[in-house]
């Protein structure tokens, strides 16, 4: 199950969750959509939820774990500034942020 | 089943009830003569069926599976009782190990999925992360999408971790869901939020409580609540401070 290909990011690295929504199952929070965070984990390789329709998900597609700021995820947000959110997204659903 | 909005009485959708309402039929309780007895309050169908599209195609697949020898009978039970057999002790048990052993919580915060392997719990190809509490963080585990938990590990989740309150409030505003859970957090405090999204599975390691030097892995772990390891409790306490 791991490293069939080379990450495309890096931990540290800024990117956009892809704000798409395909008219079929995915795993990407509709409040993610669109966001930038910051590249926390390189996990491994996992069948992506879409081509599990198909199938058996295959091929796998690398995993990340995405960090965004939650001032910036939620309109009048009354924690602290702070305070973030950590999720997992797959790479398809990453575009670079310069 | 869909929903029969000419059923009678409110009864259950589906439900065959074949009786005659005015006369003859033996609910098996002393029911009033006059007929003015509430069936919402006296009656339960023998028979509960299927009462979704989705469970009645579980029930289908089921039989699929079990009909074409994708596995058997005895190993879905045997499944459903090693599953059943998960608790929140075994993320105690792992919690004490890492307060106890230095290296052990290295190698558990870098690769938890390989580390619980050393207690003999195996989650793959699930990746098993374990988030760490500290005096200036905060961890706290969701599913926004279903209800993700680290079932095999821990056990079934609380009916709260699946409720579309939780699920919808913890991200959005998760200082108040804390409060509300008792966790009262300084603002010097990261709260983060972890939503289960795909492939991982989260428990958080809560702060080992102070003045529990001398205890041993065993009394440790007894500390440990399910709660704590969901990061909707953040302060243990030691179950007799007057012992230590």
């Amino acid at each position: 199950m791991k490293t069939q290909g080379e990450p495309r990011y890096a931990v540290g690295q800024s990117v956009r969750i892809a704000p798409r929504t395909p008219p079929v199952h995915h795993r990407v929070p509709s409040y993610a959509k669109g966001r930038v965070g910051r590249i926390v984990r390189v996990c491994s390789e996992h069948g992506l939820p879409e081509a599990y329709i198909r199938g058996d998900g295959r091929p796998f597609r690398r995993l990340y774990r995405v960090r965004l700021a939650q001032e910036q995820l939620w309109e009048g947000y009354a924690g602290q500034p702070g305070d973030t959110l950590d999720l997992e997204i797959f790479e398809p659903w990453l575009e670079p942020v310069e | 089943m869909t929903s029969d909005p000419s059923a009678p009485h409110g009864h259950e959708p589906g439900h065959a009830h074949g009786h005659d309402h005015g006369h003859g039929h033996d609910h098996g309780h002393g029911h009033d003569e006059g007929h003015g007895h509430d069936h919402a309050r006296t009656f339960q169908p023998d028979l509960s069926e299927p009462t979704s599209d989705a469970a009645l195609i579980g029930v289908a697949l089921r039989r699929l599976l079990l009909e074409r020898g994708l596995y058997t009978a005895e190993e879905e039970r045997a499944t459903i009782q090693r599953m059943a057999g998960a608790n929140p002790g075994n993320g105690a048990r792992i919690a004490a190990r890492a307060w106890s052993d230095p290296a052990f919580r290295e190698r558990l915060l870098a690769d938890g999925a390989e580390a619980i392997k050393e207690l003999g719990y195996d989650l793959s190809p699930l990746e098993f992360t374990v988030l760490e509490n500290d005096e200036r963080l905060h961890n706290v585990v969701v599913c926004t999408l279903c209800s993700c938990y680290p079932r095999a590990l821990l056990g079934q989740s609380p009916a709260w971790y699946k409720s579309k309150n939780y699920r919808a409030r913890i991200v959005r505003e998760p200082r108040t869901v804390l409060a509300e859970f008792g966790v009262a957090l300084p603002d010097s405090v990261e709260v983060r939020v972890h939503d289960s999204t795909a492939e991982l599975r989260y428990m958080v390691l809560p702060q080992r409580p102070p003045g529990t030097e001398s205890l041993d892995e065993a009394a440790l772990a007894a500390l440990v609540t399910r709660d704590s390891l969901i990061g909707t409790q953040r302060d243990l306490t030691p179950k007799d401070p007057a012992a230590h």
